[in-house]
């Protein structure tokens, strides 16, 4: 990706392996400072491998990820925490803990890494919570709300500490029409009032194009295409094509690869 | 077949003495986050009111029951020989020695340590120990480790109060309703039991069993793989592994202690 502003994140000829089963491989990717970039992939294409790794919790076999100029899987574990307060990042399913309030639950990380007072934190809480339009759920449970909601929470959570990166892995898995147009929206209003950089990992091709500066098209752990949404929309290429336009076939076959139905039926050639 | 045979031993030890070695050093890891954990004790009593309201009832139910059957089978076996007045210090020596901290920490083991393991693998597979994580916040340090010590505190504390509504429980028996003598009851008792030598090591009998319970159900629980049935897995495991620990230790700290 060429771009005139300076990546906050770098990966270099990255290869990650489960075994012999091989994940990612030759990977080369930015981030630029303040963008909001997508990978995007179907899935098991490894593109929640590529938050894990950016975020330490697993360690490449080859190449580098570096954030803010330091190498991730260099750093010990006091460093790794360090650059940690840099992140936040958003799970699949929100991953609030159940035990807490919502708001308890946004002040976790102000409680557990400043020494604001209580008043302060309660009013960052609202504040916070109030940009995801949820202040007046404050004192509801997880269980007791929507999967949408639970996602803004999340959302409010991992900005709490106003983070130079935010990472969301599937951000709109799951969620009805307005909810995902809602938290797709936050998530171009949050990068841009924080002034912070998001990576967006996300399978869903119209969210995506409508709030990303650049898109990463992945597939079997490798990039294969990428560029601006507006470019994407016009590719030639066959699996951006395929992607795009949600095609049952073509590059990424529909079939789980292996012995043919003919095989399995024993209906092969008979010698 | 023979060759078979052999490797699926030798791969069964291998697999065991690393199953060991590694909760050993999670035992070390849990250790070593506890200064860190101690400065927080409104974390550790908030647990400690959690997991002892979750055991109280319970402790308290079946140390009235077992005290009262040991006043029964106690008036039972003494009477033989005359020597029904020795029914406190029966009760009471058998309570503070060995079934107080024993079954308390089976009840334990039952109780809070299967709820602790599958919280601990409820929050593995609702990924929060990964959100923590990803918080900068070192999950083994923010979770584990306070509920490890409060475990650790409220065993002695149950083992106390099961010991102590036990001795009731004779009482209402041997006393109350089989007629044993007042005085003697309670004057047996004092003049043989050591506080020492009986009081105190039972004591310490239930610190051990709470720190081998407790870490049992954490271990298992961080340990579990994050789908439901691992963790349900997991939640047997803790009793039979917390429960079969208790009874080994208690007989190598029955020698130790009572020679």
């Amino acid at each position: 990706m060429n771009s005139a502003v300076p990546n906050l994140v770098e990966i270099r000829d990255l290869h990650f392996s489960y075994g012999d089963r091989s994940i990612l491989s030759n990977l080369r990717m930015d981030f630029p400072r303040g963008k909001v970039v997508a990978v995007m992939g179907g899935s098991g294409c490894g593109k929640t491998t590529v938050l894990r790794l950016i975020g330490g919790q697993i360690r490449p076999q080859k190449g580098s990820v570096s954030v803010a100029g330091e190498v991730v899987h260099q750093l010990d574990t006091d460093g790794l925490y360090r650059l940690r307060r840099k992140m936040g990042m958003l799970f699949q399913f929100g991953a609030l803990f159940t035990d807490l309030t919502v708001f308890e639950n946004v002040a976790f990380p102000l409680r557990e890494h400043t020494d604001l007072p209580e008043e302060l934190i309660r009013d960052l809480v609202l504040m916070k919570l109030n940009a995801v339009g949820l202040r007046n759920a404050a004192r509801l449970k997880p269980a007791e709300i929507s999967g949408g909601m639970a996602r803004r929470v999340a959302v409010a959570r991992a900005v709490a500490l106003d983070p130079e990166l935010i990472m969301y892995d599937e951000p709109f898995a799951g969620l009805d029409p307005i909810s995902m147009g809602v938290t797709a929206n936050l998530i171009r209003r949050l990068n841009d009032a924080l002034g912070s950089t998001s990576i967006l990992v996300s399978h869903d091709v119209h969210e995506c194009f409508a709030i990303a500066d650049y898109v990463y098209f992945m597939s079997a752990g490798k990039i294969v295409a990428q560029g601006t949404p507006a470019d994407l929309r016009v590719s030639d290429d066959p699996y951006v094509k395929q992607f795009v336009n949600a095609a049952p076939d073509g590059p990424v076959p529909f079939h789980y690869p292996g012995k043919s139905l003919a095989d399995d039926l024993g209906l092969g050639a008979q010698p | 077949m023979i060759a078979n045979l052999l490797s699926a031993v030798g791969r069964s030890v291998r697999e065991s003495i690393a199953s060991v070695g590694f909760s050993a050093r999670s035992f070390f890891t849990l250790l070593g986050v506890t200064p860190g954990a101690l400065r927080r004790p409104s974390l550790i009593s908030e647990q400690i009111h959690f997991i002892g309201n979750y055991s109280l009832v319970i402790i308290v139910v079946s140390g009235l029951f077992v005290g009262m059957v040991l006043g029964l089978q106690g008036y039972i076996t003494l009477t033989p020989y005359g020597a029904e007045q020795k029914l406190g210090q029966v009760v009471a020596l058998a309570l503070v020695r060995e079934l107080g901290p024993v079954v308390t920490a089976l009840l334990f083991a039952g109780r809070a340590g299967t709820s602790l393991t599958a919280q601990i693998g409820l929050m593995k597979a609702g990924e929060q120990l990964s959100a923590m994580e990803m918080m900068a916040i070192n999950p083994v340090q923010r979770v584990l480790a306070p509920r490890f010590w409060a475990g650790v505190i409220a065993m002695p504390i149950l083992a106390t109060i099961f010991s102590a509504v036990g001795v009731l429980g004779g009482y209402l028996v041997g006393v109350q309703w089989i007629g044993v003598d007042e005085g003697a009851f309670w004057s047996q008792m004092q003049a043989n039991v050591d506080v020492q030598a009986d009081v105190m090591n039972g004591v310490i009998k239930s610190f051990v069993f709470g720190i081998a319970v407790t870490f049992t159900a954490l271990f298992q629980g961080y340990q579990a793989q994050p789908t439901p049935e691992d963790v349900s897995r997991a939640t047997t495991r803790t009793v039979v592994i917390a429960s079969l620990t208790v009874w080994g230790l208690d007989f190598v700290l029955t020698a130790l202690m009572f020679n």
